[in-house]
């Protein structure tokens, strides 16, 4: 962007360590679009690393945002567990029927290892090729789903709240295997050469499960499985609420949380203190018929909201952008950063 | 806090049916929010004495689900709250409540699908609710767009209510509108889904006849459509 004077790495860590860089940093997760720019159905796009390679930093190059990814798909984490996926080319791709049909099931599973699954290798293979051609100039993205997430595609929801409530033993047992895998994912991707792991967790938020619910499942394993992480963790709820657990949340020993559109993001500052970074919160559904002007007055309400004294990362709140949003949207947010995310934050001010 | 409280309508009734109903029915909707099973069904079969099987479901399930469903789409209930209300009140009226004493409601034929994907949680919870109030859905599971009309011819369904979590299949939602019309088929869309809550705009985009919020949205708007439905 114009005025830039730091590398997105500088900027990434200055905000992370809750300083103002020179702009508010963004990060679109454009996880989908580089098959567009590639020309490529998504079914294809979703093949091979270097195509992602190639996507990521198209994106990077076209609208100028402060992260990268080996990113490919979350299903891919339940296709290494054996599971299916439903391939489409006009969205992400989803798990399909749960691999864990009976909880009795759970006794018997064997963590499977991250490199053994091809699905999984060709995202190290990015993530290495990406950290390799970015040089250390741009934050490279790892994402795992955290343990107590992982379960609803490898067995469904219901059956899952199900099994919290009325087996715990098996509950702890599905846990136990999974936090296994889980650092074995996230440290693939931080050896492969991420900078920090994603942990996502939609389970834990409030919108899935209450918080005294939280305390005694979602919390302890977070405790138990970011400190294993080599590297740094952001914790996402894609979407899902968490103000009221951010005190919780802190005690993780992530560094920073993906928060919901639908929540107040100057309730969500106030409550992260210093202590957390916030990444969020552009409502990527809406973002669909965005005109140029929603973009500019969705950025600058955000920015209004939390820009201030570094530790906010602009970006949509669920950790995608959706296949539908346009290339002319994700622009003119990019414009309206390069706009009105320029630190020191003056024009709030004198907007006031 | 949550501001849309419903009003449930009691029919006048006696002193004591009355007071029995206030006092076990914040108690019953406590349990079910504590996902207590064994404190539910302690509470209704308390009630047995005062109150009729069907009145136990009028009075105390049907309006402590609503209650949970509401309290859900303000953001004061999690979904696995909801969720596991839904399967204990199920759980319950089999235990306690003989299936010839509940009064199945008089409504169009009802079916509920999810498009193209596995996630099947708020079909569940609102299948949930609409049986224990009485109002009997056809479960067409996961399932494709054409194997869904199929269906509705078949079963003659005249309300589809689509529950969705991923954008691409509340999308499917025009698709399935448009197949309809073309088909010469007579069914109304009811959608519902963390989308269309995300973007209060998208249920007119793609041509559905009804949103709901929430699970306890749902039986009102049955009852809605179905005074146009002939």
């Amino acid at each position: 962007m114009t005025g830039d004077t730091m590398t997105p790495m500088e900027r990434f860590l200055a905000t992370v360590s809750h300083r103002e860089p020179d702009r508010v940093p963004l990060f679109l997760f454009p996880t989908l679009h580089g098959a567009r720019e590639l020309n490529m159905p998504l079914t294809q796009y979703f093949t091979r690393a270097e195509n992602i390679v190639e996507g990521q930093l198209r994106m990077r190059e076209r609208f100028n945002h402060d992260c990268l990814t080996g990113f490919f798909y979350a299903a891919a984490e339940v296709e290494a567990w054996g599971g299916e996926v439903l391939r489409r080319d006009d969205g992400p791709f989803n798990s399909g029927r749960p691999v864990i049909r009976d909880p009795k099931q759970i006794l018997d599973l064997v963590p499977p290892r991250a490199l053994d699954c091809p699905c999984l290798e060709e995202s190290i293979k990015a993530t290495a090729a990406l950290a390799e051609r970015s040089a250390g100039d741009v934050p490279i993205l790892g994402v795992a789903i955290s343990p107590f997430s992982l379960p609803v595609m490898q067995m469904g929801f219901g059956p899952y709240l199900e099994l919290m409530h009325h087996h715990p033993g098996l509950f702890e047992a599905l846990m136990a295997v999974n936090e296994e895998f889980c650092v074995g994912w996230a440290n693939a991707q931080i050896e492969a050469g991420a900078t920090a792991v994603v942990y996502f967790d939609p389970v834990s938020s409030t919108t899935i499960i209450p918080r005294n619910l939280y305390l005694s499942t979602g919390l302890e394993v977070a405790k138990r499985t970011i400190p294993r992480i080599k590297g740094p963790t952001g914790t996402h709820f894609a979407s899902g609420h968490c103000l009221s657990i951010i005190p919780d949340i802190i005690r993780t020993g992530t560094g920073v949380i993906g928060v919901s559109a639908e929540e107040d993001l100057t309730q969500i500052k106030k409550a992260c203190a210093g202590k957390l970074t916030i990444v969020g919160n552009l409502n990527g559904i809406e973002m669909r018929r965005w005109t140029r002007e929603d973009a500019e007055n969705a950025v600058k309400t955000a920015i209004a909201k939390a820009g201030r004294g570094g530790g906010f990362i602009l970006a949509d709140n669920h950790g995608e952008i959706p296949w539908q949003v346009s290339e002319e949207t994700l622009q003119a947010i990019s414009h309206a950063v390069d706009q009105w995310g320029r630190y020191p934050l003056n024009w709030i001010d004198s907007n006031a | 806090m949550c501001t849309q409280k419903r009003t449930i309508r009691v029919k006048r009734v006696s002193h004591d049916y009355a007071m029995t109903v206030d006092s076990h029915k914040e108690q019953f909707r406590d349990a079910l929010l504590n996902m207590n099973q064994d404190a539910a069904r302690e509470l209704l079969m308390q009630t047995a004495g005062a109150l009729s099987p069907v009145q136990r479901l009028e009075h105390l399930i049907i309006p402590a689900l609503l209650d949970i469903g509401d309290e859900w789409s303000c953001g004061s209930v999690a979904l696995s709250q909801l969720y596991m209300s839904g399967r204990i009140c199920e759980t319950l009226l089999d235990e306690l409540i003989p299936e010839h004493e509940i009064v199945r409601r008089d409504l169009p034929t009802t079916a509920m699908v999810v498009l193209s994907d596995y996630h099947v949680l708020g079909k569940r919870i609102v299948c949930s609710v609409l049986r224990s109030s009485g109002v009997d859905v056809l479960d067409y599971g996961t399932a494709e767009v054409d194997e869904v009309l199929a269906r509705i011819a078949e079963d003659h369904v005249k309300i589809l209510l689509v529950s969705t979590l991923m954008l691409h299949s509340a999308l499917q939602v025009l698709e399935l509108g448009t197949k309809r019309n073309e088909a010469g088929l007579d069914f109304k869309i009811v959608v519902g889904g963390a989308p269309f809550r995300m973007d209060e705009m998208l249920w007119h985009e793609i041509g559905a006849d009804a949103m709901g919020y929430s699970a306890s949205d749902a039986l009102g708007i049955i009852e809605e459509l179905a005074e146009g439905i002939e």
